[in-house]
């Protein structure tokens, strides 16, 4: 299908491109792409669920955190390795989905929204409350020594943004294969006619919560590694910031499009950065940016150039 | 011969109102099943729990002598029961190929591509597998929800009120579609239009109240007495 | 302090039953009345006792001015689709916080008692002010029943809630409505702030206790329901007491989250709600 061909050349330049970007960029900005990298594969994961299969949580903070913990304290606390710690972070996201989505998926629509929260909330308050092994508010610092994949030391830039960069490279392909397949049709299927899907022979509990569960090793793999590349893991990443800032990135870029994660995760990284030059007050562009994109633009950039023509655009 | 599909005493309430009360009702394999009734006789709640939308109250729903009646909907038409809605219902959003894909996928066939075009080709929609479903004329839109139940290659279809708003051409068209379809699936139809019923059924029931009035052929239902004053002898008596 | 978290939760709980519209802000108008009732304390140049009473009515109308405004320019854009006016008052949400953060600054700041008087009783003392709150408090609730159920524009919002369209056919100035219940549950949050505020002082973080409070009792008394929202603010304001007296704080605080996200998985209508 040469509709198909042209979909992964888009794509695979990207790749080419940030890759490009490492021998180009300053060290700064280079250190900022490979943030925004991570960040996006955590909103990719997001998306699944919200931009996908219409399942807006309001609680992937505790997926990215659970994915950030489960990586970092067996390294912090028995000095595991870094290697099976991030893959612990992947299982532990999925894990902590499939059992928040066991309960939550028997509601839908606000119910969802605040049970996620809820339960987002109360993942934070006992990461507070088990302080003396967590952490706590103040968080720790991972050790240096577990901070090495396949013998590269990802405390140092270049290798940081190449781990980055697979992992969204990963991610991406992973994210382009499943929305392409049967089973992304059903999840868009769910979305857009729960009961002419039930009606089509297929269980829209058991749809919802394998897209859930999908969407939560995304957001573990991500936390995992944002810890493991930035050298710290912290209570304020399971705070309701963090379950509000991939839901901003995914309808910034575009819910429900491939690209639009990593899109919305790049601008708004650039917006805050740069507002918070010359104001303290950044709060006040994503609370705005908020509301103006779900007034204006509830597509995002990319949902609306699709609708414009480039319909082959997943 | 054994029925494909047997209720017996099927009953379900809503609050005082008995919309299925006590329904024994068989449909043979390969037959044209007809259910006729006036407005409000339950037609709509009975294949709902046939299809398994509504939960059952009491009594039994078999399937080849299967009891289905604790059976969630989408099992039962994983199990071969297809159900296509009286408003109609596809995904506007996505492309008509997408429609049928997700029945045709939904059977586990190999070739996805293969059977969506099969499906078309039934309903004469090919060439239209690009465009955006719910673009559709509203006629093109309920061959569309026909094709997707087709898909499924069930056993039993059942469609309520599926000529409803076509025009008279498209009619005759459906009622071909119908007779091709016999006797590999079985069909069980909820129909307002006389003509269409008395054209196509092999039998017919005649629910009223919640309750089943007769049952049998177009002949027998359009003599029977109580048919006739029930429903046909009202404002119905031209058709 | 039960009687002022009810204020709050009913304010909550009339928009989204009125509405239908979950307002994750709620807190904020918390924050914006304490912090405006600062601002009246402080600038205005009458006796103490005299400036909070005048903060107890210019804080709620101008926080109840503030949310009519976010309705007419956002909500009622929206359509009040709930999932699109929960983004967007998340989004609201730290706009107000960013706000009292830029114009009030990041410390809490004490607003005094109207009068200070201690109630000596034989076996403990107690502080007079803490028992006019909740007869305040009370008094507001009245107010708001005696709306609600005694004149015409809480006949006009009950209406609404039941039906919209049905409403709007019998000539309701269904927008008219929305913004002015939107304003009238802020307005209830910034009076329950006004209230507590001479024992709890200003801050601009101050939103999010109340909020996850009110969410508790506005969904164990049951979505849309006054009279469960009382009932549960009261037995969760007292019990919340009773629960940190045994257990830490946070403990207190997981347990009622968990509490309430298992209600709404099992018991959609609330612990007190009818079923259907």
């Amino acid at each position: 299908m040469s509709g198909g061909a042209r979909i992964w050349a888009l794509h695979l330049a990207l790749v080419a491109m940030l890759f490009a970007a490492l021998f180009v960029l300053p060290t700064y900005h280079a250190t900022n792409l490979a943030r925004i990298m991570v960040l996006a594969v955590f909103a990719m994961g997001y998306n699944l669920a919200f931009g996908y299969t219409g399942l807006l949580s309001l609680g992937h903070a505790m997926f990215f955190a659970a994915g950030m913990f489960a990586m970092g304290l067996p390294v912090w606390h028995w000095g595991l390795g870094g290697g099976p710690a991030l893959l612990l972070g992947l299982v532990a996201g999925g894990a902590m989905a499939g059992a928040v989505g066991l309960l939550a998926l028997r509601t839908a629509g606000v119910s969802f929204m605040i049970v996620t929260l809820m339960f987002a909330q109360a993942g934070y308050l006992t990461i507070l409350y088990f302080g003396q092994v967590t952490g706590g508010d103040e968080g720790f610092v991972v050790d240096a020594a577990a901070r090495r994949l396949f013998g590269f030391d990802l405390s140092s830039d270049v290798p940081r943004y190449l781990a980055a960069l697979a992992l969204f490279a990963a991610a991406m392909a992973g994210c382009l294969w499943l929305v392409r397949s049967p089973f992304g049709r059903v999840m868009v299927a769910m979305r857009e006619n729960e009961e002419r899907s039930r009606m089509l022979g297929y269980d829209p509990f058991r749809v919802k919560l394998a897209a859930l569960v999908i969407s939560g090793v995304y957001a573990g793999a991500a936390g995992a590694a944002y810890g493991l590349l930035f050298g710290y893991v912290g209570g304020s990443f399971a705070t309701i910031q963090y379950s509000i800032l991939p839901m901003l990135y995914v309808l910034l870029g575009g819910a429900g499009t491939v690209l639009g994660p990593f899109l919305g995760a790049l601008l708004m990284f650039y917006l805050i950065d740069i507002t918070s030059g010359f104001t303290s007050a950044w709060l006040f562009f994503v609370g705005a940016a908020l509301v103006l994109l779900i007034l204006f633009a509830p597509k995002g950039i990319l949902g609306t150039i699709r609708e414009r023509g480039a319909r082959w655009l997943p | 011969m054994a029925a494909l599909m047997e209720t017996e005493g099927l009953v379900r309430h809503f609050g005082g109102l008995k919309a299925v009360d006590g329904v024994n009702f068989r449909l043979e394999p390969g037959e044209i099943h007809a259910l006729i009734g006036p407005n409000g006789a339950g037609k709509t709640t009975f294949v709902s729990l046939l299809s398994g939308r509504l939960p059952v109250q009491a009594g039994r729903i078999t399937l080849s002598g299967r009891d289905i009646t604790r059976l969630p909907a989408h099992a039962r038409v994983r199990a071969g029961i297809a159900y296509t809605f009286q408003i109609t219902s596809i995904y506007p959003r996505l492309s008509v190929f997408d429609n049928v894909a997700l029945a045709v996928q939904s059977r586990g066939a190999a070739d996805i591509a293969a059977g969506v075009a099969e499906a078309l080709a039934r309903v004469n929609l090919t060439g239209f597998d690009a465009q955006e479903a719910g673009t559709l004329s509203y006629g093109h839109q309920r061959l569309l929800e026909v094709a997707m139940g087709l898909a499924l290659n069930p056993r039993v279809l059942i469609l309520d009120e599926p000529t409803q708003g076509l025009a008279a051409g498209e009619i005759e068209g459906f009622k071909a579609l119908i007779r091709s379809l016999v006797p590999d699936t079985t069909i069980l139809l909820i129909e307002h239009n006389m003509d269409v019923v008395m054209d196509l059924a092999d039998r017919i029931t005649v629910l009223n109240f919640g309750r089943v009035l007769a049952v049998g052929t177009p002949d027998a239902v359009r003599a029977d007495p109580g048919v006739q004053d029930a429903y046909l002898g009202g404002h119905h008596a031209a058709g | 302090m039960a009687a002022v978290l009810a204020l709050t939760a009913v304010g909550l709980n009339l928009v989204f039953g009125v509405m239908r519209v979950v307002n994750v802000a709620h807190g904020e108008f918390f924050m914006l009345g304490a912090i405006g009732a600062w601002f009246v304390t402080h600038y205005l140049p009458v006796p103490a006792a005299m400036a909070w009473i005048a903060a107890l009515v210019i804080a709620p109308l101008a926080v109840g001015a503030i949310a009519a405004l976010a309705d007419v320019t956002v909500l009622k854009r929206l359509k009040y689709d709930p999932e699109a006016t929960i983004v967007a008052t998340i989004g609201l949400l730290y706009i107000f916080q960013q706000a009292a953060l830029s114009f009030y600054g990041p410390d809490a700041r004490p607003v005094a008692p109207p009068f200070h008087l201690r109630l000596q009783l034989p076996w403990f003392g107690y502080s007079g002010y803490k028992l006019f709150v909740v007869v305040a408090a009370a008094v507001i609730l009245l107010g708001v029943w005696l709306l609600m159920t005694r004149t015409r524009a809480g006949l006009v919002m009950r209406a609404t809630q039941v039906d919209r369209d049905t409403a709007r056919n019998f000539g309701i100035d269904v927008d008219r409505v929305y913004a002015g219940t939107f304003a009238l549950g802020a307005a209830l949050a910034a009076a329950a702030a006004v209230l507590i505020v001479p024992i709890q002082q200003a801050h601009y973080l101050m939103g999010h206790d109340p909020l996850l409070l009110s969410f508790i009792v506005v969904i164990i008394g049951g979505l849309g329901s006054l009279r469960g929202t009382l009932v549960a603010a009261l037995v969760i304001g007292l019990s919340d007491g009773v629960i940190s007296m045994f257990f830490s704080p946070t403990l207190a605080k997981i347990i009622a989250t968990l509490a309430v996200a298992l209600v709404l998985v099992f018991r959609p209508q609330g612990l007190f709600g009818a079923k259907e």
